[in-house]
């Protein structure tokens, strides 16, 4: 008889790891499979100051702490797979590896997460890690004295552009709208700033260089013309979207991609459930997610003990 | 001195690392830092561990000045993004990568250069 697990969890960030902590210490024998690495946004944190209980510590740290506890209550974790094939609508839920391995549970939390967007245009495959960057904090010392190009209107955008100048000798936010998403002192800050420069109503159409980034293809949306502005590096701050593709169809979702879920995390399939970033909600942190991962867990546990009745 | 909190073992010295490469057919170095582009490619390094066992997995410092072998290393220029993501065969550097990459690029590499 193959394994059938009372839980599997399909995403490691705070919330499925939340989930995993809950289920596994309420003794449901349980599975976290992860696509991308453990830890999921929170490793892209670099200190995290705001949760309860923990004056300051690195994103990657917290979600170190998470996983060793979710292991130590009996959690199997197995990260970076490769999930081909998910049948969640049947009693049993079954989820397929690449390399062919089924895994079966009763209920299923999904907590995909999100991951960054990109602009998606010729050359950024080219130039990935050789002048396109998604981390200020990662790459910045590679454009000490060099000409960066910032996308993004939002609080990443304007916040990292600062970080920014304090390597590049100039910084010019290339933004699609009219005005800013960001918080006011962020737009302030950089507007103060004599290294930062704006480009406004316009979005990158290509990235183009030779081994090395040079240059970018820009369109004034309004008027469509295109021009092309000398840079030595992109970094590239325009948001998150929910990593729900491969479930729509069967689970709800509303117009933005995100689960629709009701207050116990239930979704529209019996037995499955979502947590985190990739449902309907309006604020995004480690702290809700984590809340999510909790809720769903007991609510799993209530959908097994219910079924066992 | 350890600058890292990996999965794998941390090479700490240039001396080291010239040892570890003279002594093994297969050998790919991560070197970074404890950031997003990196801490993933530490982790599917340690995941491959076991079904690589012809690969020994290491990571390395990238703000260590020992680590200049691998930063100052021709197929390293124009790099712009850490980790630099070194793949030795009998010594010598086989492939290099800059920035994240996913599981299926990383077992590409050792499928292609290592194997």
């Amino acid at each position: 008889m193959e394994k059938i697990y009372d839980v599997m969890i399909l995403g490691a960030g705070a919330a499925g790891l939340s989930a995993g902590i809950y289920a596994s210490r309420g003794k449901l024998d349980t599975l976290i499979l992860s696509e991308g690495v453990t830890g999921g946004q929170m490793v892209l944190t670099n200190e995290i100051a705001n949760y309860p209980g923990v004056e300051m510590i690195k994103g990657y740290e917290l979600a170190d702490i998470m996983k060793r506890q979710a292991k130590s209550f009996g959690c199997t974790l197995k990260a970076n797979v490769k999930i081909v094939d998910y049948r969640l609508a049947e009693e049993i839920k079954e989820v397929e590896l690449e390399d062919g391995r089924v895994f079966r549970a009763k209920a299923v939390i999904l907590t995909p997460g999100g991951k960054p967007r990109s602009l998606n245009i010729p050359g950024e495959k080219e130039f990935e890690g050789r002048g396109i960057s998604y981390c200020a904090t990662c790459d910045a010392d590679f454009f000490r004295d060099k000409r960066l190009i910032v996308v993004g209107g939002g609080n990443s955008a304007l916040e990292e552009a600062v970080t920014l100048t304090h390597f590049a000798s100039h910084v010019t936010i290339v933004h699609q709208f009219d005005h800013f998403q960001a918080f006011a002192h962020a737009v302030e800050e950089a507007e103060r700033n004599p290294k930062i420069s704006f480009v406004m109503e316009s979005e990158l159409r290509t990235y183009e260089g030779n081994g090395t980034l040079q240059k970018v293809q820009i369109e004034q949306l309004k008027t469509g013309e295109r021009t092309y502005l000398e840079t030595d590096g992109v970094f590239v701050f325009i948001g998150y979207m929910p990593n729900t593709e491969v479930f729509r169809g069967w689970v709800k979702t509303n117009e933005r991609g995100e689960f629709i879920v009701d207050q116990d995390m239930k979704t529209n399939l019996p037995g499955v459930f979502a947590a985190g970033d990739c449902v309907e909600k309006r604020y995004r942190q480690v702290t809700t997610a984590v809340s999510d991962g909790t809720i769903a867990a007991l609510s799993v546990t209530e959908y097994i003990r219910s079924k066992q009745r | 001195m350890k600058y890292l909190r990996t999965n794998i073992h941390e090479i700490e010295t240039a001396a080291e690392l010239q040892k570890i490469l003279n002594e093994n057919e297969n050998v790919m170095v991560c070197c970074g830092r404890m950031g997003p582009m990196c801490i993933p490619v530490y982790e599917i390094m340690g995941e491959l561990e076991e079904e690589y066992d012809n690969v020994k997995f290491y990571s390395m410092a990238f703000d260590s000045p020992e680590s200049a072998a691998i930063r100052t290393a021709p197929q390293c220029r124009g790099f712009m993004g850490i980790p630099f993501t070194m793949y030795y065969k009998n010594g010598k550097v086989a492939k290099a990568t800059t920035s994240i990459q996913t599981m299926a690029q990383v077992k590409a590499n050792l499928d292609q250069y290592l194997s």
